[in-house]
């Protein structure tokens, strides 16, 4: 399923939890240009809905991705125009 | 009803004249009220009214997560929760091990001198342990953000502090009339 994207960055949170992974996956966002895809890998379990949920409730992100990989949740935002 | 006929028809120029200024005056107005619903910012305001270390967590979660969805957010600090904000105190919150029934000892044992050092190590360590960010970097993370966080003046005050032992960029100098501005203008108004 992955890779169909170009992943421009890596945000590596794992060991982090609530609110850090959305929070640093916001920063990470912001640093990217239109139409590039952040990956962002965690651990915290509530980063599956958490993640979902601030992609849908914010302007200029769409989620590509969600996918469980062992302990790792991988999340593959995209920025796109506002 | 007679007299009003007559003059109805005497003055139709008038009327007319009265309903375009009319018809500029809605037009205005149609485009104020657009301005203001153009405005889709959600805005939040949380009153953190708590300052012990497990009550400085939810408004500061909940800010900086509101921030991450891009809304425009403020946290005031009044009471006990002007310590979350003092950073010498911040540092220094404490868990209350008497008067929570979830805490794995009884009240009696709970209230001996030393508990509540006890019970804040305990969770500070779970929370180390659990990857739960600090309140220091929940804060930092927050003001990063843009959040603003407000100390309130008349606590600041009561409790004799002083300004510059709060957080860089913190506000001060702000009362329950700006809170209250904050929370007409906002979407979300919480009190922690």
């Amino acid at each position: 399923m992955t890779t169909e994207y170009e992943i421009a960055e890596t945000l590596d949170v794992k060991g982090a939890s609530c609110p850090m992974p959305v929070v640093k996956t916001k920063q990470s966002v912001d640093g990217l240009g239109d139409g590039e895809v952040l990956e962002v890998l965690a651990t915290d379990s509530g980063s599956m809905s958490d993640i979902d949920g601030w992609a849908t409730g914010t302007n200029g992100v769409e989620l590509l991705e969600q996918v469980e990989d062992g302990d790792v949740y991988k999340h593959y935002v995209q920025k796109t125009a506002e | 009803m007679s007299t009003d006929t007559p003059t109805a028809s005497e003055g139709e120029p008038t009327d007319e004249q009265a309903l375009l200024a009319r018809i500029d005056e809605l037009e205005a107005q149609v485009a104020d009220l657009e301005t203001e619903v153009g405005d889709d910012t959600q805005k939040m305001t949380i009153i953190s009214t708590k300052g012990t270390f497990d009550m400085a967590y939810p408004p500061l979660i909940l800010a900086s997560t509101a921030a991450a969805f891009g809304w425009d957010v403020v946290v005031f600090h009044t009471f006990w929760g002007l310590d979350i904000l003092h950073e010498e105190r911040s540092r220094d919150l404490k868990l209350s091990a008497v008067g929570n029934p979830n805490m794995p000892m009884p009240n009696a044992l709970a209230a001996l001198p030393g508990m509540d050092r006890m019970a804040t190590k305990m969770m500070e360590k779970r929370i180390d342990e659990n990857g739960t960010a600090t309140v220091e970097e929940l804060i930092d993370v927050s003001l990063e953000q843009g959040v603003e966080l407000q100390a309130c003046q008349m606590t600041i005050d009561l409790m004799d502090y002083d300004e510059d032992e709060f957080y860089d960029d913190v506000t001060v100098g702000v009362g329950a009339a700006t809170a209250l501005q904050h929370m007409a203008e906002s979407d979300v108004q919480l009190l922690v």
